[in-house]
């Protein structure tokens, strides 16, 4: 989390030692464009509060840790397709789950879909790179968490 | 231009509402509502510590870096070394895919290739080293490495296959035209 700080204020203090004005003219550019898109982040926002109150804890196990490892997947994927969660909140979630013997491959594909898909962030994908890249790096990034998951399947027996 | 002045209309009478309905839950003690608050409050807190950074780095990235540079790294004649820079790109990333969807229109704006763009999309999404950290202390050094082993070859691979397409048939984002 910190690395982020200290990548920035040492690129900010080189460019400072480097040219005063180029990088007052950097800070500018980047307000500017941080500014252009604070509506559509605090819409996301404003959806991910909304959805993670829609999808308490205890609603997530219960769903989960069904007796159909196929069905649960195909929950889980769905759920994590829909929703957004920072990691802090994810992996501690996720070990919940295992504790309470839901399948590693259902865990899986859940915090794979979380990080990978995203139909809340959906509109902002769309305004930056259009409908066509956004609609096949989400269905792309679904594959890839299913195939995650059915990887999981074979070795959760002798491996984990 | 008009469609989004629309959408602009749409999103603050979103947020109005939002913010009366927060409000009036706190002035009633309304649980729902207040938990809703909190996780707002929370995410938004979250996303605040790493965002304006992330601004300033782009602000620098696009007074600094040379278009040809990035152009010869990761453009069209880049190679498999493109790939290399892009987890390195990605691995020290905070905050997921969210934060790293405008680094990733900047790079192709600067002439990245799209699977270029792709990869570091999908780098964000799978290889992040705090994620990664995070993952492992909850569910085992085991799980990442598996988890890893068979996403990256995969995110590459798709990334390969349609970031091709896109940029053999010249495909044109929608901010490109402005």
């Amino acid at each position: 989390m910190n690395i982020i700080y200290i990548v920035t204020a040492l690129a900010v203090l080189l460019s400072l030692i480097v040219s005063r004005e180029k990088t007052k003219k950097a800070l500018i550019i980047g307000a500017k464009k941080l500014w252009k898109i604070t509506g559509p982040f605090v819409s996301v926002i404003i959806g991910v509060s909304i959805v993670l109150y829609l999808v308490p804890n205890e609603v997530l196990s219960e769903i989960l840790g069904g007796e159909h490892n196929v069905f649960s997947t195909l929950i889980a994927s769905i759920l994590g397709s829909v929703t957004v969660m920072p990691g802090p909140i994810v992996y501690p979630l996720c070990k919940i789950l295992v504790d309470q013997g839901v399948a590693y491959n259902v865990v899986a594909v859940f915090s794979t879909t979380l990080m990978m898909v995203g139909l809340i962030t959906f509109p902002m994908e769309k305004a930056y790179f259009g409908t066509k890249f956004a609609v096949l790096r989400n269905l792309v990034g679904y594959f890839i968490s299913i195939t995650i998951s059915i990887a999981f399947i074979f070795i959760q027996g002798w491996f984990l | 231009m008009k469609k989004d002045s629309e959408k602009n209309i749409v999103r603050r009478i979103i947020f109005i509402i939002f913010t009366i309905f927060i409000g009036v839950s706190f002035f009633l003690n309304f649980t729902p509502g207040e938990v809703i608050a909190g996780n707002f409050a929370s995410y938004a807190l979250n996303m605040l510590k790493i965002v304006p950074f992330v601004f300033i780095l782009i602000g620098l990235f696009d007074v600094w870096i040379d278009k040809k540079t990035i152009q010869k790294h990761l453009g069209k004649d880049g190679g498999m070394k493109s790939f290399f820079w892009v987890f390195i790109l990605a691995a020290p990333m905070a905050g997921g895919l969210l934060p790293a969807l405008p680094i990733g229109y900047e790079l192709h704006r600067k002439g990245a290739r799209y699977t270029v763009v792709l990869a570091f999309l999908g780098a964000v999404s799978i290889g992040r080293v705090p994620m990664i950290l995070f993952e492992s202390t909850f569910l085992g050094w085991k799980f990442s490495l598996v988890r890893l082993i068979v996403s990256i070859p995969l995110v590459l691979l798709t990334a390969g296959v349609i970031g091709r397409h896109f940029d053999k048939t010249g495909y044109k984002l929608p901010k490109d035209e402005e």
